[in-house]
């Protein structure tokens, strides 16, 4: 009984904590970070030509972020997004490959022709997970550990192992629109979204309802098994958005393409206030995290460089974000320990 | 013997059957050996990782523990002891995962975290350590002599056609950890304490078990084995590369799901790890004999998870049982 309870008191906690003074936290100390670098990197951080280039970078992982933070704030997790993204990214560059070489169809019907198939390929990856975990009742960390590994074995099946080269996506990945970069409207069209539907829409409120108390949720006569079918579903359809961005960023589609991000976006979530007990969460606490991590990303390559070269930095990119993500995860433990102290003097 | 461990068993004679039928090179001594040989570090591996998922959590750093623990033991003797006896490289490596372990066990029980959050934090803190911090180069020429005949040694050689097929003595290092594993489990009360835990937390809390000690001493395990198996495989193929093993978390996690072992229900025997190890080794290293290409590995992988971790939880939900969450883990 008393577990329950404290169980219980530590959701209510979470849920305030994630309110918006968790919110105005991460603003501080995202701006924080912004004005560190750039007065420790003079005439480098802030730049234009550093923002621009930062602009083209975050929006790869943070696209991923929202497939984990809707996963997560189901109680769940979605460990293939980059199988997925991959998977699909592959399937578009066959078409583009193979429908759009000489003589073959014209671009203007190839290209949307090879995103329709990206979102499918991701949308079938996202629906399989959603009835794995749904109907056949595999617990999220097993099934998406074993899809991830499907979803990626298929990508070497297709490719045999080395990249698929192709430039017609370059397009997305280099032009702008207004000043802003095509991934950057992408994602802030997400960002967008994502905050409708969650706040908005039945589903939004059943998402967080499932993760907050999956019981009541059964009872309240919410179809259980529908909202993580869709969950999943929309996991795996935002994946094969990243996976086109990975295409026409990186001009080939690959297998092992980004290894890490699955430990990124897993930061990322953390930091942006997602709960992973679930039903806690909210897109602009998502956003801040991503830039964040953007701007700690390229200002410690930058000090690194400074300091030792460049084959080091990304080893101690892979050590700072496993240590940051403990890090988070003990700070919110004392800062909800704290909080629980203060409430209970307060009464 | 369970029904799925059954179902494993009956699996893996087909299985053999077939691929002898179908390429009679299987049946050799030299393919029976390498199947013994790969199987030898997966198979501790595999014992750790039991012990985890029976106490309802999972470890992914335990690869990364692994080949950080080969690593520096074998900087370490290659300037400090380069002739030490192969016996300390053990002891070091061992004592290193232990240490890692604990970083681990530190995290999951001081502040309460779920294993997976922890476990992908620590794995790239780990392994971003060692590339960045002890060496991100292979060693291979000038390995301790300690370790090249390590490598060299057999318990059986038998001449074939073409080269001696040798049997390693190291499968005995991965058969008295599965029986040290199998007496811990089933005869210790700490065993008694690793299922309760697995099955329901509370319960086994006002049972009487001390919790946090439990946990101190799952992770410092998996961590000790991890070091032993990470010696094992440097030390079998002389050459400690610190881009190894990393990566191979699946296949273990596959054998050891495939044996029985849920995250739900506190279950999961030595036998049917046994029985998972070997028909992930089958898979991994003989696909290629019925012409099954090598690159469907991860997709044969996936499937095999899918499959053990699907069929125990249709039987549950049949009994009734609920969907677990990232928090309980």
């Amino acid at each position: 009984m008393e577990q329950t309870e404290t169980k219980a008191a530590q959701k209510s906690l979470l849920s305030r904590l994630s309110g918006d003074s968790y919110i105005l936290r991460l603003l501080a100390i995202t701006i924080l970070i912004f004005i560190a670098f750039s007065i420790v990197l003079p005439g480098k951080f802030f730049t234009v030509r550093n923002l621009q280039s930062m602009a083209v970078q975050f929006p790869e992982f943070g696209i991923l972020a929202f497939a984990i933070m809707i996963t997560m704030i189901t109680g769940g997790i979605d460990l293939s997004i980059v199988g997925a993204a991959n998977l699909s990214a592959i399937a578009a560059a066959l078409i583009l490959t193979h429908l759009g070489g000489d003589g073959g169809m014209s671009l203007s019907l190839v290209i949307p022709l090879a995103m329709v198939a990206a979102l499918i390929v991701g949308s079938i990856a996202g629906l399989i997970n959603g009835l794995l975990v749904a109907k056949v009742g595999i617990t999220p960390i097993l099934a998406t550990l074993g899809t991830w590994s499907l979803y990626t074995g298929l990508s070497y099946v297709i490719t045999g192992g080395p990249a698929i080269t192709t430039t017609q996506l370059a397009f997305i990945g280099n032009s702008s629109v207004l000043g802003l970069p095509i991934p950057v409207i992408v994602f802030a069209l997400l960002a967008v979204a994502f905050s409708i539907m969650l706040n908005r829409t039945t589903f939004g409120f059943n998402v967080y309802m499932l993760g907050t108390n999956p019981t009541a949720a059964r009872f309240s006569g919410i179809n259980i098994d529908r909202v993580l079918i869709r969950t999943y579903w929309l996991s795996g359809l935002v994946a094969s958005i990243a996976g086109i961005i990975f295409l026409s960023r990186a001009n080939s589609a690959k297998p092992d393409y980004g290894a890490s991000y699955v430990l990124l976006t897993v930061l990322i979530a953390i930091l942006g206030g997602i709960s992973y007990t679930g039903g806690v969460g909210k897109v602009s606490g998502l956003v801040l995290a991503v830039l964040s991590i953007q701007f700690l990303s390229t200002g410690l390559n930058m000090l690194m460089l400074q300091l030792s070269g460049s084959s080091k930095a990304i080893f101690f990119h892979q050590f700072a974000w496993g240590g940051l993500l403990l890090l988070v995860m003990v700070i919110n433990y004392y800062s909800e320990k704290w909080r629980d102290k203060r409430a209970s003097e307060g009464a | 013997m369970k029904r799925n461990e059954f179902l494993v068993a009956v699996t893996i004679i087909a299985l053999v059957l077939y691929i002898g039928f179908r390429n009679p090179v299987f049946y050799t001594y030299s393919n029976i050996f390498d199947l013994l040989r790969s199987g030898t570090v997966i198979g501790i591996f595999a014992m750790g990782v039991l012990v985890v998922i029976v106490s309802g959590g999972i470890d992914v750093s335990f690869t990364a523990i692994a080949v950080f623990a080969l690593y520096a033991t074998t900087k370490f003797m290659v300037v400090y002891a380069p002739d030490a006896p192969i016996w300390m490289a053990f002891v070091m490596a061992s004592l290193i995962g232990l240490g890692l372990g604990m970083i681990n066990a530190f995290f999951i029980s001081q502040f309460r975290l779920p294993t997976l959050i922890v476990t992908l934090g620590t794995l790239s803190m780990f392994h971003g350590f060692l590339l960045f911090a002890i060496g991100n180069q292979i060693i291979r020429n000038k390995l301790p002599p300690s370790m090249t005949e390590f490598a060299r040694m057999a318990l059986v050689s038998i001449q074939m056609d073409r080269g001696i097929a040798n049997l390693h003595p190291a499968i005995f290092i991965t058969i008295v950890v599965a029986i040290f594993t199998w007496l811990l489990l089933d005869y210790t009360m700490l065993g008694r304490g690793i299922y309760a835990l697995g099955g329901a937390r509370e319960a086994a809390e006002r049972a009487g078990f001390n919790i946090n000690r439990i946990q101190y001493f799952i992770y410092g395990f998996v961590g000790l084995l991890s070091g032993v198996a990470g010696m094992t495989f440097g030390a079998l193929n002389r050459q400690a590369n610190p881009q190894d093993i990393v990566g191979t978390e699946l296949n273990v996690i596959a054998a050891v799901v495939l044996g029985g072992a849920t995250l739900t229900g506190g279950r999961g025997t030595v036998i049917g790890t046994i029985l998972g190890v070997t028909l992930v080794v089958i898979a991994n290293n003989s696909l290629i004999l019925i012409g099954i290409p090598p690159v469907w590995q991860r997709v044969v992988i996936g499937i095999i998870i899918l499959i053990g971790t699907g069929l125990p939880a249709i039987q549950e939900r049949r009994a009734g049982k609920t969907v677990v969450g990232l928090a309980d883990m």
